[in-house]
């Protein structure tokens, strides 16, 4: 079976996709990627989409629904690289990609990854004061 | 110039729906269509083939290219025979979905394209077309 892959690069976990994904395929990268944020104990996801010549509602849902399940697996996702043209189009289409964060591209993205996993460790190891 | 006949893809499997967009993609570019253009009605696309696909039981996508008064566009036809839509105003409403969508899919496609018009009758099915000039 066509699957998207998912590669480690530390403790964050980076695709790409490159095809142009049927309804499907973006629920199988779904799944996988919550598995594999468990398996790997990934603290970050990047997900590159500058190969995507279009974002619908249903990809726009996937990629809000893995932010979400991320997010309540204790990692943060990142979507880097949308085009301009696709930018402009997912306005017109209502698609508010609030819960996404987003970044450039793939350097930057990394950057915001490393970041919200060291504030988020600083959060771990310092007790709440004033309680 | 001599304009491309009209042409008919089925839509019955979310690979038909990928199929169906690569297709406009290609045709809007043959007519000189810019990528925010290609894009937006790609997207519409997209949306109005999986309507068919998930909804309407399965369909068809017509195309269409038109030259009216010097003006060049595509025009689709989105032609299903499922259960048809009850309440359209309803359907076209931004955040309403029958399914587990977002809601988007119609009022969407009605944004991103010059003209839109629908047509559905419970039992007999549903019709969307949409056109886009350059
Ligand atoms: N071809 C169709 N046949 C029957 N019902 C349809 C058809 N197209 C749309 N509908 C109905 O209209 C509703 C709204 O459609 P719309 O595409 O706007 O949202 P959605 O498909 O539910 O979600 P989204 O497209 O955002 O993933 C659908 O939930 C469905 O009930
Ligand atoms: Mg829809």
């Amino acid at each position: 079976m066509e699957k998207i892959p998912i590669l480690k690069l530390g403790e964050i976990l980076l695709v790409s996709i490159q095809v142009d994904m049927h309804d499907r395929l973006a629920i199988t990268l779904q799944d996988d990627l919550t598995a594999r944020i468990v398996k790997d104990r990934a603290r970050g996801v990047l997900i590159d989409i500058s190969s995507l010549e279009m974002v619908d509602s249903f990809i726009g849902r996937m990629l809000g629904n893995i932010a979400a399940m991320s997010q309540a697996l204790g990692a943060q996702t990142v979507v880097v690289g949308m085009r301009p043209a696709v930018a402009i189009t997912i306005v017109e289409l209502g698609l508010s990609m609030q819960n996404v964060r987003t970044a450039l591209n793939v350097e930057r993205g990394i950057e915001m990854l490393q970041r919200a996993v060291e504030e988020s460790e600083e959060d771990t190891t310092h007790e709440p004061s004033g309680t | 110039m001599s304009l491309p006949g009209p042409e008919t893809l089925e839509l019955k499997t979310s690979e038909d729906v990928v199929r169906a967009r690569q297709r406009v993609r290609v045709c809007m570019k043959d007519q000189g269509f810019g990528l925010v253009d290609q894009t937006k009605m790609v997207t519409a696309t997209s949306e109005l083939a999986r309507n068919a696909v998930d909804y309407g039981l399965g369909g068809t996508m017509r195309i269409e290219s038109l030259e009216e008064m010097g003006r060049i566009g595509i025009r689709l036809v989105f032609l299903d025979h499922g259960p048809g839509i009850p309440d359209i105003d309803l359907a076209l409403t931004d955040g309403y979905t029958s399914g587990h969508g977002l809601g988007l899919g119609l009022g969407g496609s009605k944004r991103l394209v010059n003209e839109f018009e629908i047509w559905s009758k419970p039992d007999e099915g549903t019709r969307v077309t949409i056109t886009r000039w350059r």
